[in-house]
């Protein structure tokens, strides 16, 4: 009588696989459908955005940090100016800080409603559920095209404030909008968050404890889902985020449900954070003059924000030039990737691509 | 109940006896007589490959028009008024293009695997009467046992796609015709099971008779049936929620992953043929076939059915995650032979009271031979009321017992290993 052998098989799981989010490389090994090892190769998008900044002077970087988490352009613009800022001690008016504030965090929920619409589409739904998250993003951009007249590369922030005011428009488009946003936010739990199918996929899939978490250095909406409440809006305050009220929402178990819930409701903090900003702007310049060619005193420093993946900072030594010596960025994607292998193994092809779903990468930021 | 009404459709027999005239005519009476039969086949079959690859056709224009309108945009509207001649343009554009075949690949596996699966999808046509109750009226033939030949060609399916996931020598492939097999298997035995809940009722495995016994839809006198029979089919046909197989966003699209061209036009022709053929023959055995009022046709009434039934699958399509293997696996043989098993024996008592108060119905044939047997409608309409109780009831103990309670998401406590700074709350 023979012998039924069985052996494990290793995949390449992308670059080219339409659930990569992008050219991200997984070379998996499975025992049938089970994962048995992971092994992450990144590198495929890399486009030397470091060494390029140490070649351009410190307005001109401003657009290659568009070019890294490209679906929130605003939160690396925000991470690299204030860092500059920092760096060079430029002051910037409030109105700015508040603009500021509104766009990261309308930059926010255009960026979890990317990650819940992929994360629905990478469960198998046919692009439907992310059709509808898109279809809200698009007026997100909108109001992104009238403030700096772009959608996704936007550049609109400069060290010392923006590079314009809003327009008029613009303020009763943001009412219209964050109007209408919760009712959104309620037809899309309403189809989501009870399916009963999203739930047999996503509950207690790809745990990640809060010991792992934190141990591995992973921050955002991964690390709250883990119920560890961190968030450098409440932890380190920087621009107006200390005159807004907010919560800080937080998960269970760390699993991939509670990574999207915990999106879901940022977006809903997100809404009030931009409601209670409009209440409080005044008018005045939003931008502090600055020589186009700033020369900061030589020295080094760090500055992070919270941006919709995580804790996204700029580390920056000046040598007193035009251009920094070096700058050093630490990309949230990236490091949130830390804790794949042990949240991968041992779970099934499907969890794979949810899991890693819900982590919301974007490759630019991982290779940068 | 045996209408001798003519045939109104083109059945095998009046085609047979029209080409056997022809021969005569001719004057090859003597030695080619047994020409007139092979050229009815053929013609028929002629004409089942032609209205069936158009009717593939416009719905595959159909389906992506919808899911265009579920999705809040357009759907393809360049080609033709409202796009209709898209799916042209999609033939000619596969057609031109070039027909890889892998250097590694088992070249005639490769080859032959697209054909096993358009072939079975067609053959179930030929048993599918369109027409209205006279039994002479299925296309190619009335089979005495036609819903068998259905189960036997299904099943073929499951070959199909392992050819083309083990010809192509992929791994993507191999994992997704692996699932196939699996799946497709495990999925055959609960579509059995719905179909034999049919049998009992009518008494007779020809389609004819199946769709003459229904005075009342099978669909209302037993739903529980109807749930398990569409459930499967939708997995044999692996479609949304259960579209293992192809599987996108895992694993690129599976066991087609190696195909171009033309290989690659012949497997979506079956694929997109599948939910026709699937509403063909949900109408056949649960929505009382071609009957309807008398205003239209009973070809209207079928096509009206298969279009509700079509439209069904394409909105669960269009808007359900999918399950995950081991998932789908257990709702087979957990949830759904379950079922199937116990709407059988519900139905088998039910029929077999029915024999004791006399309330079926014998259909004997001209020599006095018993053909097949039916129940009264009387006695149905009394099952149907038995029958939606005990099928809600089941589907409420199942659903407390095997899915999931509603999900109370537990109030967060947050981690002591957060240690929010300064300006923490």
């Amino acid at each position: 009588m023979s012998t039924i052998r069985t052996e494990p098989v290793t995949i390449n799981l992308g670059p080219q696989h339409p659930s990569t989010h992008g050219v991200f490389r997984l070379r998996v090994t499975f025992d049938g459908e089970e994962i048995i090892d992971v092994e992450p190769v990144f590198g495929y998008l890399h486009r030397g955005t470091e060494k390029l900044a140490e070649s351009r002077n410190y307005v001109q970087i401003v657009t290659l940090t568009d070019r890294m988490d490209y679906v929130a352009s605003m939160s690396n613009n925000l991470a690299y100016v204030r860092t500059v800022e920092k760096l060079a001690g430029i002051d910037v008016p409030e109105r700015a800080q508040y603009i500021r504030v509104i766009s990261v965090e309308l930059q926010r929920i255009a960026s979890h409603l990317m990650a819940t619409g992929f994360l629905l589409n990478d469960l198998g739904a046919l692009a439907t559920p992310l059709v509808y998250c898109f279809r809200e993003r698009e007026r997100i951009l909108d109001l992104f095209e009238m403030l700096c007249g772009a959608r996704i590369t936007l550049s609109y922030m400069r060290p010392g404030g923006v590079f314009q005011d809003a327009p008029d428009d613009f303020w009763n488009s943001l009412n219209t909008l964050i109007s209408d946003f919760p009712n959104y936010l309620d037809e899309l739990e309403s189809l989501i968050t009870t399916n009963e199918i999203v739930l047999a996929r996503t509950i207690g899939v790809g745990l990640l404890s809060d010991t792992q978490a934190v141990d591995s250095g992973v921050t955002g909406p991964v690390l709250r889902a883990a119920s560890v409440k961190w968030d450098l809006r409440k932890a380190n305050p920087y621009e107006v985020y200390d005159r807004v009220k907010f919560d800080v929402p937080i998960g269970n178990s760390g699993d991939t449900y509670d990574r999207y819930y915990v999106r879901l409701q940022e977006m809903r903090e997100s809404i009030k954070i931009i409601s209670q900003c409009i209440e409080q702007i005044e008018p005045g310049p939003v931008r502090t003059e600055t020589p186009y060619f700033i020369r900061p005193p030589a020295g080094e420093t760090y500055s992070s924000v919270e941006g919709p993946k995580g804790e996204l900072g700029f580390y920056m030594v000046s040598d007193g030039g035009i251009s920094p010596y070096r700058c050093k960025v630490r990309a949230p994607s990236f490091i949130n990737l830390t804790p794949l292998k042990d949240m991968l193994t041992g779970w099934k092809m499907g969890d794979l691509i949810i899991i890693l779903g819900s982590i919301d990468i974007v490759l630019g930021e991982v290779d940068r | 109940m045996m209408a001798s009404t003519p045939a109104f459709f083109i059945s095998f027999h009046s085609l047979k006896v029209l080409f056997a005239d022809l021969i005569e005519l001719v004057g090859f009476g003597e030695s080619f007589g047994w020409a007139s039969g092979l050229l009815a086949a053929m013609s028929i079959s002629f004409l089942i490959i032609n209205v069936m690859v158009m009717a593939t056709a416009f719905y595959t224009w159909f389906e992506r028009r919808m899911i265009g309108r579920f999705q809040v945009r357009r759907g393809p509207n360049r080609n033709g008024p409202f796009g209709i001649l898209q799916p042209f343009a999609d033939v000619l554009k596969l057609i031109m293009k070039e027909d890889t075949i892998p250097d590694a690949a088992d070249k005639p596996v490769f080859t032959l695997a697209p054909i096993a699966l358009l072939a079975p999808t067609l053959m179930i046509m030929i048993v599918i009467p369109f027409g209205t109750y006279a039994s002479d009226q299925a296309l190619l033939s009335n089979l005495n046992i036609g819903i068998l030949f259905i189960v036997g060609v299904t099943s073929v399916n499951s070959i199909a796609i392992f050819m083309a996931g083990w010809g192509s020598r992929n791994k993507y492939a191999i994992l997704g015709s692996m699932r196939g097999a699996a799946m497709l298997i495990s999925y055959e035995i609960p579509m059995a099971l719905g179909i034999t809940s049919v049998l009992l009722l009518s008494g007779s495995l020809a389609m004819t008779q199946i769709v003459e016994s229904q005075s009342i839809w099978f669909i209302l006198v037993m739903p529980m049936g109807f749930f398990v029979f569409m459930a499967a089919s939708t997995a044999e046909m692996s479609r949304t929620p259960f579209d293992q197989i192809e599987a996108e966003s895992e694993l690129g699209s599976g066991y087609n992953t190696e195909y171009s061209g033309i290989k690659f036009a012949v497997l979506f022709l079956a694929e997109f043929m599948a939910p026709i053929v699937t509403a063909a023959v949900v109408t056949t055995l649960f929505l009382g076939g071609s009957q309807g009022f008398e205003f239209l046709p009973g070809g209207i009434w079928f096509a009206i059915k298969m279009f509700v039934l079509i439209f069904l699958l394409l909105w669960v399509r269009s808007t359900w995650p999918r399950l995950r293997i081991d998932q789908i696996m257990g709702f087979a043989w957990k949830v759904l032979f379950g079922l199937g098993l116990f709407n059988i024996f519900l139905v088998a008592i039910e029929t077999g009271l029915a024999e004791r108060f006399e309330q079926v119905i014998k259909i004997t044939d001209a020599s006095g031979e018993v053909v097949s047997t039916s129940i009264t409608t009387d006695y149905m309409l009394i099952m149907a009321a038995v029958n939606w109780i005990v099928t809600i009831i089941a589907f409420v103990i199942l659903a407390n017992f095997v899915g999931k309670k509603k999900y109370h998401r537990p109030e967060p406590t947050a981690s002591p290993l957060a240690n929010m700074g300064a300006g923490g709350d």
